[in-house]
């Protein structure tokens, strides 16, 4: 239901007057209202400025490519592909905060790989909420993925121990491993999972993929629970779930500029299909056409 | 102990004490910071800008206390204002006289509704009531179980549909008959797990209207993650206009967020926010504290007090 305009019409908007202080202010205001985060933002609509500045721009398209040069240049250079390896299965461990999609996403991620006529074994390493591992289960019944579980309560690094071997012993391509939601606070639970991939970084040579799940309405948040979570497990790339809805996930700009985490996959609805490669133009592009949408709307109630 | 906002208040207003009245300049300097403490803290960004404006209003030309400074002054009226917003005083549950009364939940997916679903029964439970769980929830993957899992540690009755998880099911037919099953088991309180959405899904959105008209709900409480951003309020106003909720559940606040939403929510939506959720056991769930939120959203508990008693 909501009007997407594009980026071209909504920023050219933002500067449709000319160049001047208000238009700055109304970008800044943007972005913010996309959880870049005040720091971000900040930095990001100085150096544009600048750069406006040194390099003579006057006009609102030359304001817009410089804008969409500087973006893409915050999101482009990562590589996005999922490694994989030959020798055993290639063991994905997903992780993050509580709540985030982490059981779903992997639900989505083996379909695909099935249908890729590959072997997957999904590892239910949260042993801690209500049902986690029927939830699991119910994915793998649903995608063709067997899955390995052990009782409420067990220890969930055994439970990887025997995910892996049991999908080594298979020839299986592809371990998928879920923990638990955890929030970084927790000094415990981020111990417990550290011990996770320790186990499987023993049993497999090195993890190939440690993917943090994060929500898109997070806020300022999800910084911390980037910064967290790369310290206790190396995260090595961020599935960024729930854009379906009118969050924008801007924090993942930030996330990207600190701590060169890039975002791989994007998550796009509760279905099986909903599952797809992340495109910095297009959310760039989604960043800022409901962004501009909503700066009208103060304006209006205002 | 003080920390970023205070020092950094500290730092453009000096911690020399004055006499007489808060002067525009000494207003706007301490606004300044605040209006960047509340951003960084998620607080919507148009709930800022009035916050912001009102405060101003108050604060130019107020008489300073013997005992602050002038950035202490303008801040102490924040937090009044702050808890103003949030509600003064934690508003308990209103289960009114219909029996059985019923509490439905809703939001967005992962807040933490089913988790609190279980909070309220066993909280419930304790306090001598008889409550049931309804499963409404028949689309996400073993969502019923969940719930089944919740009701048993809170030695709670669950009414599901038949087969468990069956996509086809009806929710809003489950919460009708949820009632019926209330009367035969002579169970007081119905607590209604509905499935999670977004704001934008018109469907699903409907669907949540329609079990509210099905079970009128004494109670209908929003469930949000207090981790969210600035989305807060679109979603909040979303929920409002599709089950005109009665109350607010913050969830996850046993982490580390600032919580802003809170503060969005509560303004622009008028509900009281009811219970923070603060861990992931049933025990785990606690009446709201407009006060200690409002500190925590400045990020300078500590400070209030102080500043509070002066
Ligand atoms: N709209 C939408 N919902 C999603 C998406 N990904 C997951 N969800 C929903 O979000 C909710 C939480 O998803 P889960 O996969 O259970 O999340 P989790 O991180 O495993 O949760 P915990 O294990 O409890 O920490 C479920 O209702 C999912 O259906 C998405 O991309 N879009
Ligand atoms: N740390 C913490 N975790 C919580 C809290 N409330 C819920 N959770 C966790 O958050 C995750 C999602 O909670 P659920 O109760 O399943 O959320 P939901 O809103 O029912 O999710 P859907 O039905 O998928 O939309 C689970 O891992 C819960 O254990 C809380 O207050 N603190
Ligand atoms: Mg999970
Ligand atoms: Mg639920």
């Amino acid at each position: 239901g909501r009007a997407r305009s594009s980026l071209g019409n909504t920023v050219a908007s933002i500067f449709s007057r000319g160049i001047t202080d208000e238009a700055w202010d109304e970008l800044e205001e943007a972005l913010i209202a996309a959880d870049v985060g005040v720091e971000a933002t900040t930095e990001l609509v100085e150096g544009l400025r600048e750069r406006a500045r040194a390099e003579g721009i006057r006009t609102g398209d030359e304001a817009l490519g410089l804008l969409k040069e500087v973006l893409r240049l915050e999101l482009g250079v990562a590589d996005r592909t999922l490694s994989r390896r030959e020798d055993g299965p290639s063991v994905w461990l997903v992780t993050g905060v509580n709540g985030t999609g982490k059981t779903t996403s992997i639900g989505k991620l083996a379909a695909r790989h099935v249908r890729e006529d590959e072997q997957v074994v999904l590892a239910a390493a949260d042993t801690f909420r209500a049902a986690a591992a029927d939830q699991l289960e119910r994915w793998g019944e649903a995608v063709g993925a067997r899955v390995v579980r052990a009782a409420e309560g067990a220890d969930p690094a055994s439970v990887a121990f025997d995910g892996h071997a049991s999908a080594r012993a298979a020839g299986a391509d592809l371990l998928l491993v879920d923990t638990a939601g955890r929030l970084q606070n927790k000094k415990e639970l981020m111990a417990e999972l550290g011990k996770v991939k320790r186990v499987l970084d023993r049993e497999a040579g090195q993890c190939d993929e440690v993917l943090l799940v994060l929500d898109a309405t997070v806020g300022q948040n999800g910084l911390q629970q980037a910064r967290a979570f790369m310290a206790a497990v190396e995260v090595s790339g961020v599935v960024l779930t729930k854009l379906d809805g009118t969050a924008r996930g801007g924090i993942v700009i930030a996330i990207q500029r600190e701590l060169g985490l890039p975002v791989k996959l994007v998550g796009l609805g509760e279905g099986v299909d909903d599952l797809a490669p992340f495109d910095p133009d297009a959310f760039v592009e989604a960043l800022f056409a409901e962004v501009a949408q909503d700066v009208t709307l103060g304006e209006d109630e205002a | 102990m003080f920390n970023a906002l205070s020092d950094r208040l500290e730092a453009v207003l000096g911690g020399l004490k004055s006499r007489g009245k808060l002067t525009e300049e000494q207003v706007d300097a301490t606004l300044r910071e605040i209006r960047l403490a509340l951003l960084e803290a998620d607080v919507n960004f148009k709930v800022v800008k009035t916050f912001v404006a009102r405060v101003r209003e108050r604060a130019v030309g107020t008489e300073v206390s013997g005992a602050l400074n002038p950035g202490q002054q303008v801040t102490k009226i924040v937090h009044e204002e702050l808890v103003r917003i949030l509600g003064e005083q934690s508003a308990p549950l209103d289960l009114g006289s219909a029996s059985p009364a019923v509490i439905m939940l809703a939001g967005l997916q992962g807040s933490g509704k089913t988790t609190a679903a279980g909070k309220l029964a066993a909280q419930l439970k304790k306090k001598g009531r008889t409550p049931l769980l309804a499963a409404c929830d028949l689309q996400r993957p073993a969502a019923v179980d969940q719930l089944k899992v919740l009701g048993e540690r809170a030695g709670v009755a669950v009414h599901a549909p038949e087969a468990g998880g069956d996509p086809s099911a009806d929710p809003v037919a489950v919460a009708r008959s949820s009632i019926d099953e209330a009367r035969r088991l002579g169970a007081g309180v119905v607590i209604v797990d509905t499935a999670g959405r977004t704001n934008v899904d018109d469907a699903m959105m409907q669907q949540a209207s329609d079990i509210r008209e099905a079970v009128e709900p004494a109670e209908t409480l929003f469930v949000i993650d207090a981790m969210i951003g600035q989305e807060a309020v679109t979603v909040a106003k979303a929920f409002q206009e599709a089950v005109d909720f009665t109350g607010v559940i913050l969830s996850k606040l046993d982490g580390d967020a600032r919580g802003g939403a809170a503060l969005s929510v509560a303004e622009v939506t008028g509900r009281p926010i009811k219970f923070a959720s603060v861990g992931e056991k049933l025990e785990e769930f606690e009446a709201f504290h407009p006060d200690r939120m409002a500190g925590r959203i400045l990020g300078m508990g500590d400070v209030m007090t102080l500043i509070e008693k002066a």
